[in-house]
């Protein structure tokens, strides 16, 4: 599951393929959305959490609030049901889901006139750590590449040749994961890549009341 | 007893992750992990600080809760959350975890009122709340007299703060009178030691014509200010216990004045007061003294429980089990300003459903 991007996306995948997925697009919903989805996702495969050996969740970057709920429900998953958290890169997740073989760029919106972005040799093999920027201070260092996800579609005048998918998609998360496991590739821990640190101010003095 | 509710409480509505384990009002665990020291250099509680150290303590939390209690998620009866009222993205982590648990042990999931928690909290202490109870909440962040015919369906609100919440106006003071964050706690320290009376503050909303029920702190905590800085102007020493202990005696006076009065008129005889204040030592002795004049019985859990916490959470949860509350839905969501009106958020789908979709996905 992802919750990183705009997108509220499960999917369940049985080793050979995607069994089931379900995804909804809804920034403001991710804390009602998830957990029905899973449900979804499980009812319609005709099986139960019960049966899953592993659970595979992006751990962004994202706007931190949506990010943690499947970051929390992942873990929380885990330590019920006595199985292995998988952390992946939401941007990973898009590029697997991007299908390009040629060097590009993932951008997603982090809100506040800034992308999260990487760059890919292709779909599978990130070349740069995931970043927080301003689309104009990155130009030259995207230039020349197509792009994919919202934050490239939301900045033409970075991404000139943005594309599809625009949000993360469970299925591709899963997919990706499981080729790791087969070829024993490693994974990141469960913890949210913020990217940022928290918005908070020590404040000066109190505000003296006696009028002047 | 092995027949009452076995149910685990998660609380994260503001900077405490909470997680308690009661059988009926049996407290069995209370795992708290707070991140009031990474606030304290801001002088508040930062929400995304806040946030992010929920999302860091749950699953300790959770699995540190069940070892203290002995007993095995599996025979859990339920798992309760906070659904507020809070801080929107602590309560999120919390109502999400809860979520998840309940979803993968097959158990409901009752989403439940902070501010009824803290007053359900009690039945750990001292036994099942009479019905009704009078309850007196302060914190940092509500002040509030409730009437609850019953903490699981009808909690009615008699009046509540109309600007600073009581624990607001600790930390105001502290950090005019450079005592830092929270402000609770050092303030009752040193009042310990100064003399309530030497400094006439006023006593807001007491007037003939004004509200019975409701609270006014704002203007307290200018008049102290401005006292504070008068001194300070006249190149004098602030007498930093006297002005501890005559803003406490003020706050205090209020809350135990007005409570008193509530239970007098509704012609209730039990009175119970909760919330991070109400771990104030003034507090605690004024009530008392002011509920034995009044032939009141007074019923003030032990302060750890009056802090936010998930065992109050869980003493919540067991009633709703205990008294056939339907569930809530895996749709729930954390609703930041939850009325105090509805003391815990049912499905939007019939009962039988939420059980069905649980049954499926017991693991054995
Ligand atoms: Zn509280």
């Amino acid at each position: 599951m992802d919750t990183a991007t705009p997108a509220v996306t499960a999917a369940l995948h049985d080793g050979t393929g995607i069994v089931a997925e379900s995804t909804r697009v809804d920034a403001r919903r991710h804390g009602e959305l998830l957990l029905p989805a899973v449900d979804r996702v499980l009812a319609e495969a005709g099986t139960d959490l019960g049966s899953v050996t592993g659970i595979v969740v992006g751990v962004g970057p994202g706007p931190y609030t949506g990010l943690r709920v499947g970051l929390v429900t992942a873990a929380t998953f885990a330590s019920a049901l006595g199985v292995p958290v998988h952390g992946v890169c939401t941007l990973d997740g898009l590029a697997y889901a991007a299908g390009l073989d040629e060097p590009f760029t993932v951008a997603t919106d982090a809100r506040r006139k800034e992308v999260y972005w990487a760059r890919y040799a292709d779909s599978r093999t990130r070349v740069t750590e995931a970043a927080v920027d301003r689309p104009a201070e990155i130009a030259e260092q995207v230039a020349g590449v197509p792009a994919v996800g919202a934050g490239a579609l939301l900045y033409p005048g970075t991404f000139p040749d943005a594309r599809a998918p625009e949000h993360a998609s469970a299925a591709a998360l899963a997919s990706l994961a499981a080729e790791r496991l087969a070829s024993g590739a490693g994974f990141l821990d469960p913890h949210p890549l913020y990217l940022r640190r928290p918005d908070a101010q020590v404040p000066r003095n109190y505000k003296v009341v006696t009028p002047q | 007893m092995a027949d009452e509710p076995l149910v685990l409480g998660i609380e994260t509505s503001c900077d405490e992750t909470g997680v308690g384990i009661v059988r009926g009002t049996t407290l069995l665990a209370d795992a708290v992990a707070s991140s009031v020291d990474t606030h304290a250099r801001f002088g508040g509680v930062v929400p995304e600080i806040a946030s992010r150290a929920h999302l860091e303590a749950m699953v300790p939390t959770i699995e540190r809760a069940l070892a203290e209690a002995g007993v095995s998620a599996r025979d859990l009866d339920g798992i309760a959350v906070t659904a507020g009222p809070g801080l929107a993205g602590a309560l999120l982590v919390g109502v999400s975890a809860a979520k998840a648990y309940a979803y993968a042990l097959g158990k409901p999931l009752y989403g439940v009122n902070h501010l009824a928690s803290h007053i359900c909290v009690d039945q750990l202490e001292h036994g099942p709340l009479p019905e009704p109870t009078m309850a007196l909440l302060v914190s940092g962040g509500h002040s509030s007299l409730l009437l609850a015919p019953d903490i699981t369906a009808d909690v009615r609100p008699l009046g509540a703060t109309i600007d600073d919440a009581a624990g607001e106006a600790f930390d105001k003071i502290a950090r005019v009178l450079d005592l830092g964050f929270p402000g609770g706690p050092v303030i009752d320290r040193l009042a310990r030691e100064g003399d309530p009376e030497a400094i006439a503050f006023p006593r807001g909303l007491s007037g003939a014509r004004d509200p019975a029920y409701d609270f006014s702190f704002s203007g307290l905590k200018t008049a102290v200010a401005r006292w504070i800085e008068a001194k300070r102007a006249a190149g004098e020493e602030v007498p930093v216990r006297d002005v501890a202990a005559s803003f406490q005696e003020a706050v205090v006076d209020v809350l135990t004045r007005k409570a008193v009065r509530a239970c007098r008129d509704e012609g209730v005889d039990h009175l119970m007061v909760g919330g991070g204040v109400a771990a104030n030592s003034r507090l605690r002795a004024l009530a008392e003294e002011r509920c034995e004049r009044a032939g009141i019985r007074l019923r003030v859990p032990r302060p750890k429980l009056c802090t936010d916490n998930g065992a109050m959470v869980a003493a919540l949860g067991a009633e709703m089990v205990a008294r056939n509350r339907p569930a809530s839905g895996w749709e729930l969501s954390a609703d930041s300003s939850l009325p105090v009106t509805d003391p815990h958020v049912p499905g939007a789908h019939d009962h039988d459903h939420v059980h069905e979709i649980s049954k499926e996905n017991l693991y054995s």
